[in-house]
């Protein structure tokens, strides 16, 4: 393309192009790969410490993670959330914003779905799923939004915002099933009336797996779309990029991290209404059970990459599926896995700083090599 | 009294010597000897780049200079950092403060020593320092928090700061740039005493020329690198200053201009803005740039260009005035600039406009990724994109080893012919530039004035804003001044006069 490649005759140049696409891809999927193995590495080094096999655990992880047929479908099943949690992550941090208090959205989304169903427990599912799940969504965007709002209008750190506002959120929960929406004829656990079979998300057929995968998987796809096939995503893109040259070229800045904060929300509460209606069959404190953290490390794992989340979720998932096999069969507490959910997130923040350090990615260095 | 150099007192006189400093083949400082006598106020002078603060930076231990000497009270002195500087009474105060905001001005003043103990004595330090105040001339709330104290007050305590550290020679770096008049009246009358009374020699850089003939006893004036006069500031006018300042007027020969200026295409009216601090405003009365005409705006960096150009792109709020383009009025939007062909080239164009880590090809695509010829579109056109961008990188010449590559890859002067790409394809009726060429190599700098100009003579209003006086003087059919946030002087290229428009930037009036 320049007169420095073609002046380093045609076969190289030839080569250059073609390589040159495929080093560039390759950095965003390399880097990733050796920092979760990096993670790995260490957490093997804190079970050899405790008189633990690394290698018993990794296979445990894979047999009851993907080993057998049942043990996909429990993965699977777990995927579900994780995959909205990590959109709400990815959305607002491909416009520069680090938002890391899903888990509120998807509690306070959950409770909206809870208890607008209460309030229509008679009603046909046709009419009463799709307004419970529109409830959820505007919930979550709501409170996702406030965060954006807050950052564009006010300066409001949105990490830290966002953080305490899944504490509110959490809160907000707890008051409001064991008080306002309590089922008084439920005496265990605080939970808001219980959902008829009508208003219950089942089962994809033929599969031990609801719905709300599938769900996932087109809102990924949807995500995916938006941001690198749209206009839209574009000018959010250069926000991201840099927030100077995007006023400068007049994009409407503001109603982007509004519109990109609203909608992880939006996802994040969708993840609620699907834990309300397709596992717990009511709101209650379950719904705190983590999903939006665990969202966090696969949304940085899949470098905020829609498509990318999918298959970081489905891993981190069977991570989460193996949990119970690995507390039995090696005697370790269920604390195991956040300990290496956290080595990884620290790897792949590490890893972060290697962008750009290694010539092999870079093909505009590599005609100064000899 | 334990300070460091307490024991010693009084104005040391500081003398450089064939002070020559380079960065690879770049002469920033060339030869220069300036002698401050003790107990004088010696201002220093020159426009940007002039080498101002890299003669301050080696005198401190900031730089180690390529070849020359310095002579501290007469003797030869090695100054291989700051501390050996401090450690010989050498002080500065910066432009920007460097007082900690929570702190009480007490507190900064007694964190500020090196040798303060791990375990603080405050009722001994406070007897101390108040013995301290007694002797200085002049007073700053001692128990406030320096964030609630007035600029003006924190510039005293900064000065305050380095007598208490024993410092006997100051250099003060525009010392007065985030001061109001007043302020700084204020705060150079105390230093000016501080002179007299033979506590401390000062050298101050600065580019006011009132500032100088109020309160300098000497001034030596850099350009270029070399020290290229000064003097006794009482046998020097404010023309023979602006006239080493700005060298012989040889002007560049000129790009060739055709054409007349036609109607107006850009009018600011009663234009009123607060400026980054917050404290002064920037007031542009009334401003007019008609088609197929430069106007260039001179002024030393700091006096409202950066608003001004905050303004003109929407990101600063107007409390006052209006700004039409085409007869209309404009909001600096998307849709407002796209439909008035208004472009916009801001200053250090990687940082402000591009996004470094996207692709050369996006980010030629900035300003048309969402238009469908007349209208817009909503699904993005990766060939389009792809297409037009392999175009225009080879009209404008850009040196890109791919279109994949990231636009942080290319060289200054290719990021700036790829933002030109960008900006000055398709029909340009209005051009806003800020400091196009600065820091662009010789044959980039011939290149981009040649393209505005061929947009000038392509009938679009131009309007530049330079700190690059030659530049304005080649490529403006009329050159204006900006100073303190107002513009100062008008006059057409014809009737510019080099050594006055330099007084209108030194503030003089």
């Amino acid at each position: 393309m320049t007169d420095q490649s073609v002046s380093q005759g045609s076969l190289a140049s030839a080569r250059v192009a073609l390589l040159a696409p495929v080093a560039r891809r390759a950095e965003a999927v390399v880097l990733p790969i050796a920092a979760l193995l990096a993670g790995f590495l260490v957490f093997s080094l804190f079970l050899l410490i405790q008189g633990k096999s690394p290698t018993d655990f990794f296979y445990l992880v894979y047999r009851a993670g993907f080993g057998t047929a049942f043990s996909w479908q429990n993965t699977l099943s777990r995927t579900a959330p994780l995959l909205f949690a990590a959109l709400c992550v990815a959305l607002p941090a491909r416009l520069g914003l680090v938002v890391i208090g899903g888990e509120g959205a998807i509690v306070l989304g959950g409770v909206a779905t809870g208890a607008l169903g209460a309030a229509m427990l008679g009603s046909s599912g046709i009419v009463a799923l799709p307004l419970m799940a529109l409830a959820g969504a505007v919930v979550g965007a709501a409170w996702i939004g406030a965060v954006g709002a807050m950052r564009y209008f006010r300066g409001v750190n949105e990490t830290i915002a966002s953080l305490l506002m899944a504490y509110i959120a959490i809160s907000i929960m707890n008051h409001l099933v064991e008080g306002p929406l309590r089922d008084p004829s439920n005496p265990n656990k605080p939970s808001t009336l219980s959902l008829t079979d009508e208003l219950r998300i089942g089962d994809i057929p033929g599969w031990d797996v609801h719905w709300g995968l599938a769900a996932g998987l087109i809102c990924c796809v949807l995500t995916w779309v938006l941001i690198e096939r749209t206009t839209w995503g574009f000018a959010a893109r250069i926000t991201g990029g840099n927030i100077r040259a995007a006023q400068v070229q007049g994009l409407p800045v503001g109603w982007l991290i509004l519109g990109f904060t609203a909608l992880g929300g939006a996802f994040a509460g969708l993840a609620g209404f699907f834990e309300v209606t397709a596992v717990h069959g009511s709101a209650n404190s379950s719904l705190a059970a983590g999903f939006g953290y665990t969202g966090i490390l696969i949304a940085f794992l899949a470098r905020h990459n829609a498509l990318a989340i999918i298959p970081v979720a489905i891993l981190l998932a069977g991570f989460e599926a193996s949990s119970g096999l690995i507390q039995r069969r090696m005697d370790l507490p269920d604390a195991t896995m956040l300990v290496l959910q956290g080595f990884v997130f620290i790897a792949i923040l590490l890893s972060d700083t290697f962008y750009g350090r290694f010539k092999a990615f870079a093909p505009e260095r590599w005609s100064t090599s000899p | 009294m334990t300070v460091a150099g307490h024991t010693e007192k009084g104005a040391i006189g500081v003398e450089t010597l064939h002070m020559t400093m380079r960065f690879g083949a770049f002469t920033a400082l060339d030869d220069v000897s300036i002698r401050i006598e003790p107990g004088t106020f010696h201002a220093l002078l020159g426009e940007n780049g002039a080498g101002k603060s890299t003669l301050v930076k080696c005198m401190m231990g900031f730089y180690a200079a390529t070849s020359g000497e310095m002579l501290v009270d007469g003797r030869e002195a090695l100054v291989p950092d700051p501390k050996a500087a401090h450690a010989m009474g050498l002080g500065m105060v910066y432009q920007h403060f460097t007082l900690v905001p929570s702190l009480t001005a007490a507190e900064n003043l007694v964190i500020s020593r090196t040798d303060v103990p791990n375990v603080i004595d405050w009722g001994k330090e406070r007897t101390e320092l108040a013995a301290f105040m007694a002797r200085m001339p002049f007073q700053v709330p001692m128990d406030q928090p320096v964030r609630a104290l007035a600029a003006g007050e924190k510039q005293k305590l900064e000065i305050l700061k380095q007598l208490y550290l024993g410092r006997r020679f100051l250099i003060l770096d525009e010392p007065t740039s985030v001061l109001t008049p007043d302020e700084a009246d204020e705060v150079l009358g105390h230093v000016r005493q501080l002179c007299e009374a033979g506590e401390i020699s000062v050298l101050m850089i600065t580019h006011k020329f009132r500032e100088v003939t109020a309160y300098a006893d000497d001034v030596s004036v850099l350009r270029r690198g070399k020290l290229v006069g000064g003097g006794k500031v009482s046998e020097l006018s404010h023309s023979d200053m602006a006239a080493l300042m700005m060298g012989d007027a040889k002007l560049a020969d000129p790009a060739p201009r055709t054409g007349i200026p036609g109607a107006p295409i850009l009018e600011l009216s009663g234009l009123k803005a607060s400026d980054r601090s917050g404290l002064k405003d920037i007031v542009i009365d009334k401003l007019d740039v008609r088609g197929g005409e430069i106007v260039g705006i001179a002024g030393i960096s700091g006096n409202g260009q950066m608003e001004m150009m905050e303004i003109l792109t929407g990101q600063r709020p107007l409390s006052a005035g209006e700004i039409r383009v085409k007869d209309a009025p404009f909001g600096a939007t998307r849709s407002d600039a796209r439909l008035s062909c208004v472009r916009y080239l801001p200053e250090e164009p990687l940082q402000n406009a591009c996004a470094p880590r996207m692709s050369v090809a996006e980010n030629i695509s900035f300003r048309t990724f969402d238009l469908n010829g007349k209208g817009t579109r909503f699904w993005l056109s990766g060939r389009e994109m792809q297409g037009r961008a392999s175009d225009l990188v080879a009209a404008f010449k850009v040196k890109t080893t791919s279109l994949d590559s990231p636009i942080q890859a290319l060289s200054g002067g290719n990021v700036q012919r790829a933002v030109l790409a960008r900006e000055l394809s398709g029909d340009v009726d209005l051009l806003i530039i800020s400091n196009p060429c600065f820091g662009l190599d010789f044959s980039a700098v011939a290149e981009i004035r040649a393209r505005i100009m061929a947009a000038r003579n392509g009938g679009a209003a131009v309007l530049l804003m330079s700190e690059d006086l030659d530049e304005i003087m080649e490529l403006a059919d009329r050159v204006m001044v900006m100073s303190e946030g107002k513009i100062a002087y008008e006059t057409p290229i014809s009737e510019a006069d080099i050594t006055q428009i330099g007084q209108f930037m030194g503030g003089h009036v």
